[in-house]
């Protein structure tokens, strides 16, 4: 069964790793887990784009181009010929 | 919106905020809920004293939107604090950090025009852990002497997390619980309203259908239909609620001729399935968990299917109208 889910932008270079934790932290889907003083990506599939990981690790191991997921937001771009496309909602 | 307050040296002064939410605090919230002035439930930004707070007192960092700003308050009972309150343009902090209004930025600048550090004698701010895709907590440091400490991602987890300043694995999730589906269900449906109420004047009972479980009954249903897209999840409800309307137009006229019957039963099987896989699709923007990436590529692979399905079954509805 197609999913389009399946793969995503996210990559993470371990031997930038400092072992700090904060990507694990900020993670909405746990995607990163902590061992020891190493970051595992463990779920890279349920990795949503919301760029978290990224901005906050400052050893810059981590690299996803972030964005919004939302379907209305990108159909509006595309419709008005806008390159980016930003939610709008509240 | 009340004029911010400033004394004679420019400072901000700190206002002051409790714990209980006011039964006019619960109708704002509702109309929020219903998508009523959208743009219009804000917060001043700056700093709030909640309780008799001390130089010692944790600082919580929220979004100048009343649902949070309220969410936050009414977690904290009993808790001495400080609630910096930064500008996101009447956003929640979760779509604000996605912007960046709730941002590295925003928070220094915040920091600063609150004279914060001369407040409050340590140097930590706590926020919610969905403030962080917009907050670089290094860069903040860096640049304020404030040390970022991300909290859990609900607010009523505080209590709880700031007994040892450590969120357990499960404070660090998102969730899309039924509750947190039902919520969203009045601001998909006023969304559709207009068109809604313009098809029920025609009186195009299976496209009224097609939108009400694209809006009420996909929310509710979501995590239980097979399958991973919302394309496809939309595409198998639109086909199932086609099926009864499918039937009743075969049915209905057993005098005229098996061709037009199967016609009329043909339109409802094409018009349907589209129209709620496509609301399906455009929920996307509201769930907790879907990428960039995987939309566009639900896009291009669903889109064109819909149209096509769309749009043979309005000219054959067009056709079966005139013949008949």
């Amino acid at each position: 069964m197609f999913n389009a889910y399946k793969t995503n932008t996210l990559q993470y270079d371990p031997s930038l790793c400092t072992g700090c934790g904060i990507c694990a932290d900020v993670c909405p889907h746990g995607a990163f887990e902590m061992k020891g003083k190493l970051a595992y990506l463990i779920k890279a599939q349920d990795c949503m784009e919301c760029g978290a990981c990224q901005l906050n690790c400052p050893f810059n191991a981590i690299q996803v181009e972030s964005g919004v997921g939302c379907a209305s937001a990108m159909i509006r771009a595309a419709l008005l010929g806008q390159k980016e496309s930003s939610c709008s909602c509240g | 919106m009340k004029a911010t307050k400033k004394d004679s040296c420019g400072q901000q002064e700190i206002q002051t905020t409790t714990s209980t939410l006011s039964p006019a605090n619960h109708w704002d919230h509702i109309l929020a809920r219903w998508a009523v002035n959208r743009e219009g439930h804000r917060v001043e930004p700056g700093l709030y004293a909640l309780g008799n707070p001390t130089a010692e007192s944790p600082v919580f960092v929220t979004a100048n939107y009343t649902l949070s700003f309220d969410a936050l308050r009414s977690a904290l009972k009993g808790i001495e604090g400080f609630i910096l309150v930064l500008d996101t343009k009447g956003i929640n902090v979760w779509c604000a950090a996605g912007k960046g209004t709730f941002g590295t930025d925003e928070l220094v600048n915040r920091i600063e025009a609150t004279r914060l550090s001369e407040v409050v004698s340590h140097r930590n701010v706590i926020l919610p852990q969905l403030g962080a895709p917009g907050v670089a907590g290094f860069e903040v440091t860096k640049r304020s002497h404030f040390k970022v400490e991300y909290g859990p991602v609900r607010a009523q987890d505080l209590p709880k997390y700031l007994k040892s300043h450590t969120a357990t694995p499960e404070m660090r999730r998102v969730h899309f619980t039924f509750k947190d589906r039902l919520t969203l269900i009045p601001v998909e449906f006023v969304s559709v309203l207009l068109p809604l109420i313009i098809l029920l004047l025609i009186g195009s009972k299976g496209t009224v259908a097609a939108i009400l479980a694209g809006t009420v009954l996909l929310p509710m249903l979501l995590p239980w239909i097979p399958t991973h897209d919302l394309s496809t999840k939309g595409f198998i409800l639109g086909g199932v609620l086609a099926l009864p309307f499918a039937m009743a137009a075969f049915l209905k006229d057993p005098a005229s001729a098996l061709w037009l019957r199967s016609a009329w039963a043909l339109v409802y099987a094409l018009l349907i399935p589209p129209i709620t896989a496509f609301l399906a699709l455009n929920f996307t923007g509201s769930t907790t968990f879907t990428s960039r990436t995987g939309v566009r590529r639900e896009m291009f692979a669903y889109i064109p299917t819909m149209a096509w399905m769309f749009g043979v079954g309005l000219l054959l509805n067009i056709a079966v109208i005139f013949i008949h």
